[in-house]
């Protein structure tokens, strides 16, 4: 917590004066079993009705007191814990923008929702209940004791030997459980998980019949869950027997050693009461900060989750705005901000130069000496079998992620010499994931170009073949778009994502598999329409079917993540053994040793037509 | 999740909204369900009225004790001595009872959550697939686990702490009356003035915390949707305006939850203070008792201790209160899962190992039953036939594979296999002649291992290696850390080898009749291609149904039927198709296409 405490800027005052009088109103608590004590022993011994009318209005004048300091405490810690949690959400979401592909990959997303929502509710949580409890608690059961030090100090002395026992007890109880609850929660995800599995697999468990296996599997985890649940009752069972035992033995030796003291006339009756009274507040208040510590220690797991994503360096530098070089310790972004072949109008769009990419954590490279070049308004096709490399080649070109080994070079520069935002804002790309978000259809449109105009969208719509999935919606571009589109098929969200990406006007345009779901002839016409589009785009088309790249200017074949074959549909057929698999695999009719064969059938077919 | 689920979209609507049960009901249910273990809830509420009455019976003897010391020289201490002996006895006995009942009422807790547990997922095993299709798995899961435990943490521990809420208010009456009945009735007059302010403190707070939830909740749909989709967000450098919208609705959510929480946070303060105002009042009339002698020093220090825990029952109760409502809601979800109309009843008539004669006779069928889907479908297929289906989407492929395997039940007409009706033969015996592969990848958290060998747990290792070898997923799984004991997940596998991996399970299998739906969709052409050489040598003598989108894969079929909107509208092999230059010869070449 101490490395997130940078949060509370703004907050500060607010989380020192908290606890503050939250302490004041301790205070007030304090002293009300003495207030009392005087009022039995010289009001009511004394019969002095204006003494017990003094306590009286002492009592509610502390009362008045209380509420008044506790309601302030309770307002500054709302406003610190909620301030700070604000304020770490925020930075934890501006990090978030902050990281690249690499780190978004290791820490996965979903972890980083979950940081961002319930373990920064958790923390907010546990920072409001450490502001107003954790000094008060303590602070309690030590003035119980000197208090009671201030009345007899024989009779304080049993406190001295009750409170350590007591916390012991208590946090011995608490440190031995904590662990435990952490198996039972690993029992429960077990009993989750098969719960999950039995109906997202249904289909299949039937298709195999294996729902008894299925219960039987289930049973097991139900029932080891079932143990360790008891197993860990038994210690929490025992806990409040326990300190109710304890602490009703402690006033026992008090009210024994107290009547000693009153014989001897140490002390009067209603000190005893007050002794009585403090020992009854400090059990209280113990078990208070048992379960208190419990969740702020939660809070801190949860801050120390935080704090981890927070710690996360973003793995790319880009060159400062002025690009002021150092003369010693170029970096390699530096380095490549020198390549003498500055950027200009004749420079190729895309050279990749001898790439090698490995992703982190993996042993072998995603994409090994891939070499290429490719001008400007080209269209060029990646092909491949699965997990041949084509999605992290394209990724590559805007930067997603930093090469291994080599460059690549976007208008006769290195990637990495652009400043932040430049590159991505020359590339539109269409991941694999149709991805739309909540708003209407024009928020979407203006996802990444702000200030475009409604006949600039329409016409991108038109280009991605998606003009009539927006005419056929209620509202036309100010019609709903669900979260995650979910109101939009996949082929619609397909064609709407290619849209997004031309309205910004892109020079180059990546398209990752992102007409898969679309039948071949819109596929088609999408294609004409794009190379149609005027100026001079470079277009990047990622697919699995010959039929969609075998007019590019340049088909890139991948396999294993090796550049096997490079060149026109023509050459590669007559060079390119994958390509020519592939390509047979998808028109096994145009096989050499079908042809014959199939030579009828198209002789017929074209009669028809 | 797939397809298969996709076709249901109408019935979804329903979702959650079929929790028709009251909670008098609910309430029924649980009982009998509690019913097997009604002798140890009988011990429980005995034994939390034991300990009720001791604990409060312990602070009258501090009080006798305190009496017997009334100043210098007048100790009487063999009293002294026996109160606190009398003391010492009671919190043992106490001490004990309520161990031993903590222990009671966690064992009736958690076996009664297995038990419900048990039954439910039993349950699932025979709920008609249209049910849990139409439901979503989250839902289901949040019954079973989350709701399951609710009952548990509100209904059970609910009913003890009710209970012993209860006695304390009556017994703690009980001892105050035989204290001071004067004080008593004071206190019983303060006391609801501190629950006025609890509820005029809530009613003011709730309305801030419905603003504060509504925040939260679009922060979260906005964190959902902007960080789950992250890299689209980076590609598009929408990263700045991403933070500028979430500052807006973080700064909004800010305010409304300091409101909330400090609202909320001043009931407890407040209510406290109400109780020191009864405190001085208890000590104030006391101490005027006392000068009067009709209460002792004693006597007030029990007025005194009551007084400030005599509030704690009340609260608990109606904390209890709240969470039993909640519980029971919990119980009526959960009980509506558990008491959802089972499928039809199974014969018990085992199918015999098919041939695989499939005959499909006048049949219809709809998911929404207002909707027609199919109608009038035949179809009559030889031992060893291959057919394939195609269609645009929508056209009823898939349902005709849920039909087949008796996912789903006709509306109307009949299927029968070698002769012998499929509705006469129980689920399972049908269900083992077919060997499926779906576009859906379904595998289950474990090794490698266990889910080729799903089908058949005791396949020695060269089989499984050798039906790995066949579906081209040895490749992959020998390069695994742990070859075939490796643990796979969700995550660790490509959509393809996920594909791969199922299709291995099958080639394990070896069924009489095979269902591939779209079961190579995710595969690259090449693999494909062996792949497909692989189940040509299964299909040779077995009756297949191949559901898929690339037409090339479907072109050696024995007859091909051409679905549209539930109905086929053409049926023959390739070739014939072709000649007939309809919808078919449409779709085939829509892949030529050239630009």
């Amino acid at each position: 917590m101490k490395k997130l405490s940078v949060y509370l800027e703004g907050y500060r005052r607010q989380s020192v004066l908290a606890p503050l009088f939250k302490l004041l109103e301790a205070l007030m608590d304090l002293f009300v079993p003495i207030v009392v004590a005087n009022m039995i022993d010289i009001g009511i011994r004394g019969n002095v009705k204006a003494v017990i009318t003094k306590d009286f209005l002492l009592m509610i004048a502390l009362a008045a007191a209380g509420l008044l300091f506790s309601i302030t405490a309770q307002y500054f810690a709302a406003s610190a814990s909620v301030g700070f949690a604000s304020n770490l959400r925020q930075a934890l979401f501006d990090h978030v923008q902050s990281l690249s592909y690499k780190e978004l990959d290791t820490l996965g997303t979903n972890t980083l929702i979950t940081r961002m929502t319930s373990d920064v509710q958790q923390v907010q949580n546990g920072l409001n209940l450490a502001l107003r409890l954790l000094l008060r608690s303590p602070f309690i059961v030590f003035g119980s004791m000197i208090m009671a030090f201030t009345i007899d100090v024989r009779c304080a002395l049993i406190f001295v030997v009750a409170i350590p026992v007591l916390s012991v007890v208590v946090f011995g109880i608490m440190l031995v459980s904590i662990p435990l609850f952490r198996k039972v929660q690993a029992a429960l995800d077990k009993v989750l998980g098969l719960t999950r599995e039995n109906l997202t697999g249904v289909r299949v468990i039937r298709a195999f019949c294996k729902e008894d296996k299925e219960v039987e599997k289930f049973d097991e985890a139900n029932d080891a869950l079932t143990k360790i649940n008891l197993f860990v009752g038994r210690i929490s069972a025992f806990m409040n027997p326990a300190t109710y035992f304890l602490i009703n033995l402690a006033t026992i030796f008090l009210i024994r050693e107290g009547a000693v003291r009153v014989n001897m006339g140490g002390i009067q009756q209603g000190q005893v009461v007050a002794l009585y009274n403090y020992m009854a507040q400090m059990i209280i208040e113990l078990i208070k900060l048992a379960s208190l510590i419990i969740s702020i220690n939660k809070a801190l797991a949860c801050a120390d989750r935080i704090g981890n994503i927070l710690e996360v360096k973003p793995g790319m530098d880009y060159p400062q705005g002025g690009s002021v070089l150092s003369a010693d310790g170029k970096t390699a972004v530096e380095a490549a901000a020198e390549d003498p072949q500055k950027g200009s109008a004749e420079a190729p769009a895309v050279e990749f130069r001898d790439v090698t990419f490995t992703y982190e954590g993996s042993g072998a490279p995603a994409l090994e000496g891939i070499t290429f070049t490719v001008r400007k308004g080209q269209t060029v096709g990646i092909i491949g079998g699965t997990g041949s490399g084509k999605t992290t080649l394209v990724n590559l070109i805007p930067r997603f992620y930093d090469v291994s080994e080599g460059a690549v070079l976007v208008d006769g520069k290195d990637v990495r010499s652009f400043r932040e935002g430049e590159l991505t804002g020359k590339i539109g790309v269409v991941p694999q994931k149709a991805v739309l978000f909540e708003g209407t259809i024009r928020d979407n449109m203006r996802f990444g170009n702000p200030d475009a105009s409604d006949e600039e969208i329409w016409k991108a719509l038109e280009t991605a073949q998606a003009k009539e999935v927006v005419e056929g919606k209620e509202g036309q571009l100010d019609a709903p778009v669900e979260q995650n589109g979910r109101n939009f098929s996949g082929g619609q969200k397909q064609r709407l994502t290619i849209a997004r990406a031309i309205v910004r006007q892109p020079e180059i345009l990546i398209m990752d598999d992102s007409a898969s779901a679309l039948d071949f002839a819109t596929d088609a016409r999408l294609r004409q329409a794009v190379r149609n589009l005027e100026g001079s785009m470079t277009v990047f088309l990622v697919s699995q079917r010959t039929s969609s790249i075998r007019n590019a200017d340049l088909i890139l074949v991948l396999d294993d993540g090796a550049a096997v074959g490079q060149g026109t549909h023509d050459e590669l057929m007559r060079s390119c053994e994958t390509y020519r698999e592939i390509y047979y695999s998808q028109f096994p009719e145009e096989r050499p040793e079908n042809k014959a064969k199939a030579a009828g059938n198209t002789a017929g077919k074209e009669a028809l037509a | 999740m797939s397809i298969l689920k996709k076709k249901t979209a109408p019935q979804k609507e329903r979702k959650s909204g079929d929790v028709t049960m009251s909670s008098s009901e609910a309430l029924k249910k649980v009982l009998a369900f509690i019913g097997g273990y009604r002798f140890l809830l009988l011990a429980s509420i005995l034994l939390a009225g034991l300990t009720v009455v001791l604990q409060l019976y312990v602070p009258i003897l501090f009080g006798d004790a305190i009496d017997s010391i009334t100043g210098k020289g007048q100790v009487d201490f063999s009293a002294v001595q026996i109160r606190l002996a009398k003391i010492f006895g009671m919190i043992i006995i106490c001490a004990g009872g309520t161990f031993v009942m903590n222990m009671i009422n966690n064992r009736m807790a958690y076996k009664i959550v297995q038990d419900i547990r048990a039954k439910a997922i039993r349950h699932i095993q025979v709920l008609p697939l249209s049910y849990l299709d139409a439901h979503s798995t989250g839902d289901i899961v949040g019954r079973i686990i989350a709701d399951v435990d609710q009952i548990s943490d509100g209904l059970l521990l609910g009913f003890t702490q009710l209970f012993s809420g209860i006695i304390t208010i009556v017994v703690t009456l009980v001892f105050m009356f035989s204290k001071s009945v004067l004080i008593t009735l004071l206190v019983l007059v303060l006391t609801p003035v501190s629950f006025l302010v609890a509820r005029f403190i809530s009613t003011r707070s709730f309305k801030m915390f419905r603003k504060m939830t509504d925040a939260r909740g679009r922060q979260t749909a906005l964190i959902e949707e902007m960080v789950g989709n992250e890299k689209v967000v980076k590609a598009f450098g929408y990263e700045d305006k991403a933070s500028a919208r979430f500052a807006v609705i973080n700064k909004e959510l800010q305010d409304y939850s300091q409101k909330a929480v400090f609202f909320s946070s001043i009931t407890n303060p407040s209510t406290r203070a109400v109780n020191s105002v009864i405190y001085a009042v208890v000590a104030l009339s006391g101490a005027f008792l006392i000068l009067r002698g009709r209460l002792s020093v004693g006597g007030l220090s029990v007025l005194l201790s009551y007084a400030n825990q005599y509030m704690k029952p009340f609260n608990d109760i109606s904390s209890v209160i709240t969470e039993l409502q909640n519980a029971l809601a919990c119980a009526a979800r959960v009980f509506t899962l558990i008491e959802e109309k089972p499928q039809s009843k199974d014969p018990a008539a085992q199918l015999p190992p098919a041939k695989g004669e499939v005959v499909i006779t006048d049949v219809a069928f709809s998911y929404d039953k207002s909707r027609p889907l199919i109608s009038r479908f035949n179809l009559h297929t030889r031992p060893g036939m291959k057919v394939a289906i195609v269609g645009p989407t929508g056209c009823g492929k898939t349902t005709f594979i849920n039909l087949l395997m008796r996912f789903y039940d006709v509306d109307g007409g009949n299927i029968s296999i070698d002769g012998h009706g499929i509705y006469d033969y129980s689920r399972q015996s049908l269900r083992r002649n077919y060997g499926m592969v779906l576009q859906d990848t379904w595998l289950m958290n474990g090794t490698v291992r266990e889910n080729i060998a799903f089908g058949k747990p005791d396949a020695s290792e060269e089989e499984i290696v050798a039906a790995a070898k066949e579906a081209h997923s040895w490749e992959f799984i020998r390069r695994m850390p742990e070859g075939l004991d490796t643990v796979i997940n969700d995550d660790s596998l490509s959509q393809g080898q996920k594909q791969l991996l199922c299709i291995t399970r099958v080639m394990l299998c070896l069924p009489p009749m095979l269902i591939l739906d779209e079961a190579t969709s995710s595969i690259d052409t090449r693999t494909e291609i062996q792949i497909q050489q692989a189940f040509d040598n299964l299909m040779v003598g077995r009756t297949s149904f191949i559901v898929a989108h690339r037409l090339s894969t479907i072109r050696s079929a024995d007859v091909i039927l051409v679905m549209k909107d539930g109905k086929i509208i053409e049926q023959g092999n390739h070739e014939e198709l072709m000649r007939r230059n309809g919808f078919y010869t449409n779709l085939y070449n829509s892949q030529f296409a050239k630009v």
